[in-house]
């Protein structure tokens, strides 16, 4: 018994130390040298400032940006250091009477779109940080985008496409849009377009929006 | 359903194409006759087993394999219990967390040194990144790899003739760490980071908005960016059948799970072991088919159950319906379906596959929030565990179950033929079938006590998060879960309270050791006995007839036993929704 509890405890030590030291940085040291930018969290950067993670999302409610999904983080969507679902069943009335306020404000906020609200525009993801839209959420929110920013409906479309990844095989998952990825493009076009001074028109407003939806 | 149907073929053909040369590559691993890989690493083998005081060639009876196995996986969870509560004082704590209280670190010692993971914690905010490295990550090791050394004992009681013992336990588990966990995780880890997934000891970091937004009263302009040391905790999580999320909305998380690849190489991962070590019985035993047929059996079960799962959830919420939006199936739409809790990246279609693969593995990781699926796909992750995680199964701790499961239909197929009952030329007697039945049956008493404990105690009730018989579900659920070592969640119960830490640690730990105890007294028995010729009456094992005779006692002792539970909770649920019977809101 002494023996065995000698053989336990050294043999815990060293394969602690194999796969709990030696191993995982092994794998920080490679994902340094080989994938320095994905190993850190594939950051974005605007003039050498972080403004995001290609991989995480952000809440985006401006009128000249297109939306993110809603998020269900505490305290304030896209929390990325609280990542978190709903966890609401598909009868809850709480999520019946969030989708409800939800399509509500997108269609006040998009009056020129048609049919129905896409499905993931007005539910929560599973981590409450998805940086994607699925296509027809992007093209439900083209005219507002367009009235807003002034940019071409086409010239978007163009840049959507752009922007959009799909999956490495048809059956595997689906194609999304990026959202922070084509609302920086968005930024940087309108830097190009807007004469110096001139202000967003109308409606238009960016920021800051209120939250919370 | 097209797509799904192509993702479930796939993913299937690649579990088995990478599990059988790595079932016979893992027989090599444990085998007696000499193998490339362990000569290449005999000094080390040798160097660790000196260092231990370990001898090599002593052969180990049940008792003394299980003593063993109980002291390791003791040392282990006093070694996490420890390094939870003091990691405030250790270093790589670049967030300045604090130690873990202890209740939840009693309850996650427990359920990571079984192999269950359960989390009732958020790993972004709660563990350092220290904690997430040596102390779960190696539980994540090591508990896998106990798993698999009980496969490997049973299949040498089964495979042995006359022989004192089971093996030697010491050089099992070093063996298993070295030749097969650590080296299909070193690859994995890569493969995800190359796709996205952050590999980084820095510590967290925070971006400027570029459309800052208010949130109540206050205007949000910064969002801090958790990350850590993901891709070699995600690597193993996957293949040790763990499931342990690095961070709190689990393989949900898009750095857990960055893209539709990854998703679909997370599935193969959690597949690959269990399926290599059916592929390894069937060489230990020398006739492959035994071990092709209790693939079929797990098949037979899971391809239905997970395009049962898809069916429901991709079939949408008629509820959101009737609000005036789409969830039509198309691809512009990310699929279709109920995307409540589901990202857009996978669609409904991959998440309820990955969570029938996570459920039937007793892996637990989540792609979704299993909380919001549709009733009825609610039920497919709860059937799975309660088929008493064969389906595939654990590493290791899903075989050793699989077998009993058979050695009890080969006692029932003997009395149908009036014929003493045998398996692979061992006759099964009346202290197997004792040991086959404990083991089988601790698992359903433990779901449904705990869970009638929990409905009728305040405390109990309290954790509940939806309204109505999803309530119940809930509670169901989670004591399912953490008696079958699986440690997924219908994740709005509250289940950081003093009851739950307490129970669930405690079903946790029976559901463990209560069940694979039994497990390796059946296999030192079955070693000690004389391998018997097979003859013109031996009831052949691995024929269609006898595949269907397992299905119908799995399926027999699954159904009886939880059917009522199941029926008050999802049934109900989705009965409630059927047009006669409106929802009310």
């Amino acid at each position: 018994m002494m023996h065995d509890l000698k053989a336990a405890t050294i043999l815990l030590l060293f394969l602690a130390a194999l796969t709990g030291l030696v191993y995982p940085l092994a794998m920080t040291g490679i994902g340094r040298e080989v994938f320095p930018a994905r190993a850190g969290g594939s950051l974005m950067r605007v003039g050498g400032r972080v403004v995001g993670s290609r991989l995480i999302g952000q809440y985006f409610r401006g009128n000249g940006y297109f939306w993110s999904r809603p998020s269900a983080t505490a305290p304030v969507p896209y929390n990325a250091d609280g990542s978190s679902p709903s966890n609401l069943s598909p009868d809850n009335p709480v999520l019946l009477r969030h989708v409800g306020a939800r399509v509500k404000a997108l269609r006040a906020a998009d009056p020129g779109a048609r049919g129905r609200v896409p499905v993931d525009l007005v539910t929560s993801s599973g981590s409450g940080l998805d940086p994607d839209i699925s296509l027809a959420a992007a093209r439900y929110q083209l005219d507002r985008v367009a009235a807003c920013t002034g940019i071409a409906k086409s010239r978007l479309q163009a840049l959507l496409a752009r922007y959009t990844s799909r999956p490495f095989a048809a059956f595997m998952g689906e194609p999304v849009v990026n959202v922070l990825a084509v609302n920086l493009a968005l930024d940087r076009l309108r830097a190009r377009h807007r004469p110096p001074g001139g202000g967003a028109r109308g409606m238009c407003r960016r920021t800051p929006v209120s939250g919370r939806m | 359903m097209m797509p799904v149907m192509e993702l479930d073929t796939a993913l299937l053909v690649a579990a088995i194409a990478l599990g059988w040369p790595l079932g016979r590559y893992m027989a090599g691993v444990y085998g007696t006759e000499p193998f490339w890989a362990r000569r290449a690493a005999a000094p080390l083998e040798r160097a660790i087993y000196r260092l231990c005081g370990i001898c090599a060639q002593e052969e180990m009876d049940w008792k003394r394999y299980a003593v063993a196995l109980l002291l390791f996986n003791l040392a282990g969870a006093v070694f996490l219990y420890a390094l939870m509560l003091a990691q405030g004082h250790l270093p790589l704590d670049p967030e300045g967390l604090r130690g873990v209280g202890a209740g939840l670190a009693f309850n996650t010692a427990a359920s990571f040194v079984t192999n269950t993971n359960w989390q009732a914690y958020a790993g972004e905010t709660t563990m350092s990144y220290l904690t997430q490295m040596l102390g779960l990550g190696v539980q994540n090791f090591l508990s896998a790899a106990t798993g698999i050394v009980i496969a490997v004992a049973m299949i040498r009681g089964i495979a042995r003739n006359k022989a004192p013992g089971l093996g030697n336990f010491w050089v099992d588990m070093t063996r298993t760490v070295l030749y097969v966990l650590v080296p299909l995780a070193l690859v994995f880890a890569v493969i995800l980071m190359a796709q996205g997934v952050p590999d980084t000891l820095g510590s967290y970091v925070q971006a400027h908005l570029i459309a800052p937004f208010t949130s109540g009263k206050a205007v949000v302009t910064h969002q801090v960016i958790a990350l850590g040391p993901v891709a070699s905790q995600e690597a193993i999580k996957e293949l040790g059948n763990n499931g342990g999320g690095f961070f709190n909305a689990n393989s949900a998380h898009p750095f857990e799970n960055p893209t539709a690849l990854t998703n679909f190489l997370e599935m193969v991962a959690m597949l690959v072991i269990p399926t290599a070590l059916v592929f390894m019985f069937g060489r230990m035993v020398r006739d492959d088919r035994q071990g092709w047929a209790l693939l079929a059996v797990m098949l037979l079960f899971f391809i239905p159950l997970s395009l049962a799962s898809a069916h429901f959830d991709l079939a949408g919420n008629p509820a959101l319906r009737a609000l005036g939006v789409t969830q039509a199936h198309a691809p512009a739409l990310a699929g279709g379906g109920n995307m409540v809790g589901v990202e857009d990246r996978f669609g409904v279609g991959a998440s309820t596959l990955f969570g029938t693969v996570a459920t039937a593995t007793s892996t637990g990781a989540a792609n979704c929030a299993y909380d919001s699926f549709m009733p009825l796909s609610g039920l497919v992750n709860l059937f799975d565990m309660q088929l008493g995680e064969i389906i595939f199964g654990g590493v290791g701790s899903g075989l050793a179950t699989m077998l009993a499961f058979v050695i009890f239909a080969v006692f029932v197929g003997g009395l149908m033929i009036g014929r003493t009952p045998e398996y692979l030329g061992k006759k099964i007697e009346s202290f197997e079938i004792k040991m086959a039945s404990l083991s089988i049956l601790i698992m359903p008493l433990l779901v449904l006590i705990g869970t009638a404990i929990a409905v009728v105690t305040a405390a109990g009730r309290a954790g509940v998060f939806n309204p109505g018989p999803h309530g119940f579900s809930e509670i169901l659920y989670a004591f399912t879960s953490a008696a079958n070592n699986n440690g997924s969640a219908f994740g709005g119960l509250a289940a950081d309270s003093h009851f739950y830490n307490v129970a669930l640690a405690l079903c946790v730990l029976i559901g463990r050791y209560w069940t694979y105890l039994p497990l390796l007294a059946l296999a030192g028995s079955l070693a000690q006995k004389a391998r018997i010729p097979a003859s013109s009456g031996t009831l052949a094992t691995h024929t269609p007839l006898f595949i269907g005779l397992i299905a119908g006692v799995v399926l027999l002792v699954g159904a009886l036993n939880f059917f009522p539970a199941l029926s008050l909770g999802p049934i109900v649920e989705h009965m409630m929704r059927l047009p006669s019977h409106p929802v009310v809101r």
